[in-house]
């Protein structure tokens, strides 16, 4: 019964609070559990928001525990509900509204806020934090060209925010107080390396600048700094660090200092009373990167069920920056001047690379990334296992040559951390292989979280599925080819991100420079779709079907198929084909499959010809895109027909003629279910009935037979067509 | 069959061929394929050895080194410097190709003239 289950209250519905609660519900499913969250978005991943910023991923792609977790686990959300109160006597906890939940059990996940420094004209219009959701959206709606946006705060937080400004189109600047970037985890020298790459970027970079006021009306105008200078703004960020949420506890009596104070096994002063996150302070030391936050939430959750075992132990702190194109990596210490402490340096001015790697007694206490991190998971792990390296000390930086490309999983101890976000073990994914069959990254993720934080192990993971399962097949993420070592997704974040217009910058940045057939017409629609027409075109990456609208046959002429939306032509149209066909003695005339005709063993010197005396449009018969909308005679003829799939067809294929997709796209439009044009088996179909349209999608009548599925079914012609059109 | 062509012959205005693209010439008796590499042109008999596709309307790649142009038909790879087949097989198959060069602004092409693999592994046709 419910009444005897013990009581589990929740302050914090962020990825700390959520991520424990999913480690108690591994331990025990007894407990009675209500979430608060002051946020009134499910859990997501607060980490990717700055791919949400920067246009990469929407808000749905990062959500970490949609709604139906919630209720799966029959746990009671309340969401948008900030706990004012925690009455410890009572043991109650106070929401917003007056609501007063009882608790058996409490655990306060109540996070950090962003630090806000003493600067005059703070509360000016046009100056943010950026820390949540709504946060971002604000940020989103706000930004834009022509705006000059300026970030305070050089570190992690702000250089991401930054980014995703500049990428949507803002004027920005980074004003930083301290003498370099990142200056928590990067020595000066990786710090002047960082800021050539963020003005690459077409950032720019102010350091050693003490914000002093904020200028303008009601609204930001600009910024004076220490110096008397000052520059323009309208949107100002600030990521000047975090504060823990402490005053509910405080308020309530517990032990606080920094952080909500918590031992080994994450309790409060409290017995009753846990605390998990960026709100807690343990040792001495509070907390900002999540991958620690996880590890504490695995002890408590331990602890909380009783199963109280190893003490959370903060590990070496790791920071990644997560901008396309800019590698920083940092763990450990950054600071070499201690005594006993070894540096081991390589710098290349000219690839904006630099590694600095401090080592102690043999042992690696440090290291430094950037333009090229493609080792931190090595370097990270050396650091945690404080593996002693007296024997590889040779090759520390550069690898021995040969034997070890990048990182040999095989190398790796079952022990190792493959994933640092979810504390993910080598050995826990060999498990999952082979106990729960999992078998792609997807049920990966599912399975163990791994690679569900950052997402920079990703490739790891990968590796290591590959070398575990046999015939591991890639979720459909698949790189293009060899000339480009990327996927689709990958390539079109890179090309949007880094702002790449031609085929040739592309393949001179991301791969071999020259391309091969497979991936230069892939390129070329990516390019074309991603600036909608906006990019700079390529004929010489194009087949040459789409070089010369024409049809390539196999002695070398041409096929040239005219657009005849909805197979529907005219007298006129038939007279001015037929005229063609004779003056370039076109060998065959022909009436396609997909209703239209076909003129057949064009030379290729005659297509600018041909096409000029046809003066009409290509059907694109060749096209990765819209090829046609076929359609029946319908219900303005057929005495069967119920709709006017002629008219309707026709207007379909005007709407998405000379539109681009992956695969060739190929609709049709019937005016009953007797189905004379096929619409069950084409991409998109719509099948007239009396009184409504059927929208059918998914249909294929290739190499393979595939019956298209009912998207909806819809009342009039207009929606039926904007159905097709939304779904296309 | 080729010409009795002597040497160097006058093709085309460089700028007629754009970067990367291919266009299809006939000279004396030879179809030949030139194209512009940037760098350089270069020139080959323009029939694919498979099933003779015109390989001027290929894409310029690259095999292993060797830039290729990849036939239109069959997506045959031929490497553009001496002529031979690189994909599917490395087999003997192969075309002829025909040193080419660019003197103020012209685009010439030697018929008598016969290169052979740049890598050494097959010797040109």
């Amino acid at each position: 019964m419910s009444e005897a289950r013990e009581r589990l209250v929740v302050i914090g519905n962020g990825m700390a609070g959520v991520a424990c609660v999913d480690q108690i519900l591994k331990h025990t499913t007894a407990f009675d559990i209500t979430i608060f969250g002051d946020e009134t978005h499910v859990n997501y991943n607060r980490i990717l928001l700055s791919s949400v910023l920067a246009g990469e991923k929407e808000f749905e792609d990062i959500v970490l525990n949609d709604i139906d977790w919630y209720r799966r686990h029959g746990i009671r959300a309340r969401l948008g509900v900030r706990v004012e109160a925690i009455d410890r006597l009572a043991r109650t906890v106070t929401g917003a509204g007056g609501s007063v939940t009882p608790y058996d059990k409490l655990i306060i996940a109540t996070g950090s806020s962003a630090f806000v420094p003493p600067i005059s004209g703070i509360g000016k219009g046009g100056v943010f934090v950026w820390r949540t959701m709504d946060d971002t959206r604000q940020l989103v709606a706000l930004s834009g060209q022509g705006i000059k946006a300026v970030v305070i705060g050089g570190g992690l937080l702000g250089l991401e925010a930054a980014r995703g400004l500049q990428v949507r189109g803002c004027d920005v600047t980074v004003v930083h107080l301290a003498g370099h970037l990142m200056e928590r985890q990067l020595d000066a020298t990786g710090g002047s390396y960082l800021t050539r790459k963020m003005n690459a970027l077409g950032i720019n970079v102010l350091t050693g600048r003490y914000t002093q006021a904020i200028l303008g009306g009601s609204h930001v105008e600009g910024l004076r700094f220490h110096d008397g200078s000052e520059i323009e703004a309208n949107l100002v960020v600030i990521a000047a660090g975090i504060r823990p949420n402490v005053s509910l506890a405080k308020q309530a009596g517990l032990q606080v200092d920094r952080g909500i104070v918590v031992n080994d096994h994450l309790e409060t002063s409290d017995p009753r009373i846990f605390a998990v996150g960026e709100c807690t302070e343990h040792r001495g030391q509070i907390f900002g990167l999540v991958a620690p936050l996880f590890e504490q939430g695995k002890v408590l959750a331990a602890a909380i069920t009783g199963n109280r075992g190893a003490a959370f132990e903060a590990s070496a702190p790791a920071a990644k920056l997560k901008i396309m194109g800019v590698d920083v990596f940092s763990a450990g210490e950054c600071d070499d001047s201690k005594p006993g402490a070894q540096s081991i340096r390589y710098e290349d001015p000219a690839l904006g690379i630099y590694k600095k790697l401090i080592l102690q007694e043999d042992r690696l206490i440090g290291a430094i990334l950037v333009g090229d991190a493609s080792d931190d998971h090595r370097y990270f792990d050396w650091i945690r296992t404080k593996k002693d390296l007296a024997k590889d000390r040779r090759y520390l930086l550069t690898p021995p040559p040969a034997a070890d490309s990048g990182f040999d999983v095989a190398q790796m101890a079952d022990s190792e951390t493959v994933c640092g976000c979810l504390g993910v073990t080598k050995g826990a994914i060999i498990q999952a292989v082979h106990e729960h069959g999992v078998c792609s990254m997807a049920q990966l993720k599912d399975r163990t979280r791994a690679s569900s934080g950052c997402g920079s192990c990703g490739q790891l993971c990968k590796s290591l599925l590959q070398a575990v399962v046999p015939g591991f097949a890639e979720d459909k993420v698949k790189a293009l080819c060899d000339c480009v070592a990327f996927s689709q997704d990958q390539l079109r974040e890179m090309i949007r991100t880094q702002q790449l217009k031609s085929v040739q910058d592309v393949l001179d940045i991301y791969g071999n420079s020259i391309g091969c057939e497979v991936c230069k017409p892939a390129i070329s629609y990516l390019v074309d779709v991603i600036w909608c027409g906006g990019h700079q075109e390529d004929r010489s990456a194009r087949f040459i079907n789409d070089r010369v609208h024409a049809n390539i046959q196999k002695d070398g002429t041409f096929s040239v198929v005219p657009r005849m939306r909805g197979g529907v032509t005219t007298p006129a149209e038939l007279r001015r084909i037929a005229d063609v066909a004779e003056k370039y003695n076109v060998p065959m005339v022909k009436v396609t499959g997909s209703q239209r005709i076909d003129l057949l063993g064009i030379r290729k010197e005659d297509l600018p010809g041909v096409w000029a005396d046809l003066d009409m449009p290509s059907g694109q018969a060749y096209a990765k895109g819209l090829r046609m909308v076929k359609t029946c005679v319908g219900s303005e003829f057929c005495r069967f027909g119920t709709q006017d799939s002629i008219a309707a067809g026709v207007e379909l294929e005007k709407r998405l003629e000379n539109l681009f997709t992956p695969h060739k796209t190929k609709l049709a439009v019937v005016g009953c279910p007797r189905n004379c044009a096929e619409a069950t088996v084409k991409d998109i179909g719509l099948v007239g009935q009396d009184g409504s349209w059927q929208v059918v999608v998914g249909g294929a009548a290739g190499k393979g037979v595939r019956k298209a599925d009912l998207l909806v079914t819809v009342e009039s012609t207009d929606e039926a067509l904007e159905s097709a059109e939304l779904f296309f | 069959m080729i010409p009795a062509a002597t040497g160097w012959v006058r093709v085309t205005a460089a700028a007629d061929i754009p970067p990367r693209e291919g266009r299809a010439v006939r000279l004396g008796g030879a179809d030949v394929a030139i194209f512009n590499l940037g760098e350089r042109f270069v020139a080959i008999e323009n029939r694919c050895p498979h099933r003779g596709g015109p390989l001027a309307d290929g894409i310029v790649s690259n095999h292993d080194g060797a830039i290729t142009v990849t036939c239109p038909l069959h997506n045959w790879r031929i490497c553009l410097e001496s002529g031979t087949v690189r994909k599917p097989t490395t087999g003997p198959a192969c075309r002829r190709s025909y040193p080419a060069k660019v003197e103020d602004g012209v685009v010439l092409v030697d018929l008598r003239g016969i290169n052979t693999d740049p890598l050494g592994e097959h010797p040109g046709c």
